[in-house]
């Protein structure tokens, strides 16, 4: 599959084996700029393989992952991709403003920018706290933030709003969508079907493969289910009927 | 490498640091207290202790550097903030740099405040000037520092980091001359003594003790530490992996 123009990241026959096994199993898709991507799937489908990937921090057995043109992981992606990991990967024993100033100043950031950032995923009144001492919702927010800072090209997020209030989950969604429009890549894992309809594009992941790579409409459309947990359900019993 | 960056990384590193409280004061007193201690079980010995405490002056910032390096690169690798680290500007040298200006700078404030208990009021003796004293020791540190990043990739618990402990300093403290003399040793354990780095440092301090001048056998054996510096430090930063499994 050659790369269309306007891919932000383009995955081609990736496969990747851990402990002999393949945890990815020549998985390929194409991600336009400027769109949100949802990549679903079950615990343990080899969601976070995927992204580790695209970050260029997994060791892969074959194929090809570019990002913005080149091979991923490489230098010149280094201030233009941001990756914030499932377990939030910030400093416990620093504050939530030396954290996030910490990851700015690595990109030649201000602390007011830094501070900007903070009050974006509403830790504004925390900003002083260490982080050891925030909850599990406030831990992944202060990571975040240390994303956000950079207003990266490319923002790969993995499982961003496990344990988030409502309320807040809504504004980071909203966030990203404004990222998006201001022409950011999003690729973000979940593994809750009600944040798949807010995506532009779904990436649904089984056992190393991808069982759809659709918008979510048209993922509807072709199953003929009301919402997408009933048209992921249709999917994977179609593919077991055909084995 | 960048200049920037990696003083960014040690701000970072001497600010959590310096969040802790507690091993901030452990840090900077214990050495000493422990110096005291020889110090007063030595009283009938002054000369003795001339020697034993002159050692220990390089050896607990050798034995710090090791530990806190070890566990705070441990707690970087488990605990996600490497491999995110890894995905920016930063390069694999910005952060062994880092780590070794942050670290080194409490190795420094640790032997100023051992120095100075110990030559002040333990009355230690040496011919030679302190400054070369605590030159050794902050070569020495430096040398723990790139011995605990490079062992921090063989442990994946703290619990197996401190277990390092008696592997990879213990040895060197048994052997560097300072609990026996080095030529009364079997052939053998001579050999192991010559290739472990801490037993020159040793020999660097045994030339201060001795000559009033800086000596050219004290540049030659603390060249042979700072090379050692460089290996262990190549070592450790070729354990920092960007791809893993």
């Amino acid at each position: 599959m050659p790369p269309t123009p306007n891919a932000a990241i383009a995955v081609d026959d990736l496969v990747v084996h851990r402990g002999g096994r393949p945890v990815l199993d020549g998985v390929s898709t194409q991600i336009a700029a400027g769109t949100v991507t949802g990549l679903l799937g079950p615990s343990g489908s080899g969601k976070t393989t995927f992204i580790r990937a695209v970050v260029g921090t997994q060791k892969v057995k074959s194929g090809a992952v570019t990002v913005l043109g080149h091979p991923a992981g490489t230098k010149p992606l280094r201030s233009r991709v941001a990756y914030v990991t499932q377990d939030a990967s910030i400093y416990p024993d620093l504050s939530v403003r030396a954290n996030v100033a910490y990851f700015a100043a690595l990109y030649g950031r201000s602390r007011s920018e830094a501070m900007g950032a903070i009050e974006r995923v509403g830790m504004g009144d925390h900003a002083d706290k260490l982080a050891a001492n925030l909850s599990g919702g406030q831990k992944t927010r202060t990571s975040l933030a240390c994303a956000l800072v950079i207003e990266p090209e490319v923002l790969v997020l993995d499982e961003p709003t496990v344990g988030l209030d409502p309320v807040i989950r809504e504004e980071l969604w909203d966030q990203f969508r404004g990222l998006a429009k201001q022409g950011a890549t999003l690729l973000v894992s979940s593994h809750v079907m009600d944040e798949a309809d807010r995506c532009d594009r779904l990436l649904l992941l089984r056992e190393g493969r991808f069982i759809a790579d659709d918008t979510p409409a048209d993922l509807r459309a072709a199953t003929g289910a009301a919402n997408l947990e009933a048209a992921f359900l249709h999917l994977i019993r179609e593919l077991e009927k055909a084995n | 490498m960048s200049l920037r960056i990696t003083f960014i990384t040690a701000g970072r590193i001497l600010r959590q640091l310096l969040n802790d409280h507690r091993t901030v004061v452990l840090i900077l007193a214990v050495p000493s207290l422990m110096i005291a201690l020889i110090s007063a079980i030595m009283d009938a010995a002054p000369q003795v202790f001339d020697t034993v405490g002159l050692i220990l002056l390089a050896f607990f910032p050798f034995m710090m550097m090791f530990m806190i390096t070890s566990i705070t690169l441990l707690r970087e690798r488990t605990g996600g903030t490497l491999e995110r680290l890894m995905t920016t500007p930063t390069g694999k040298l910005d952060l062994v740099c880092g780590y070794a200006i942050a670290f080194g700078a409490a190795a420094a404030a640790q032997t100023v405040i051992a120095a100075s208990v110990a030559y002040l009021f333990l009355g230690l003796e040496t011919a030679g000037p302190a400054w070369a004293v605590f030159l050794i020791a902050i070569v020495a540190s430096l040398f723990g520092m790139a011995l605990g990043l490079f062992v921090s990739a063989f442990a994946t618990t703290e619990f197996q980091a401190i277990q390092f402990m008696p592997v990879f300093v213990v040895p060197q403290l048994l052997l560097c001359g300072l609990i026996w003399p080095r030529d009364q040793m079997a052939g053998w354990l001579q050999g192991v003594s010559d290739a472990l780095p801490v037993t020159y440092a040793v020999k660097a301090l045994t030339e201060v003790q001795v000559n009033t001048e800086v000596t050219a056998a004290m540049w030659g054996n603390l060249a042979v530490v700072a090379a050692a510096v460089l290996v262990a430090t190549a070592l450790g930063a070729a354990t920092l992996r960007r791809r893993t499994n």
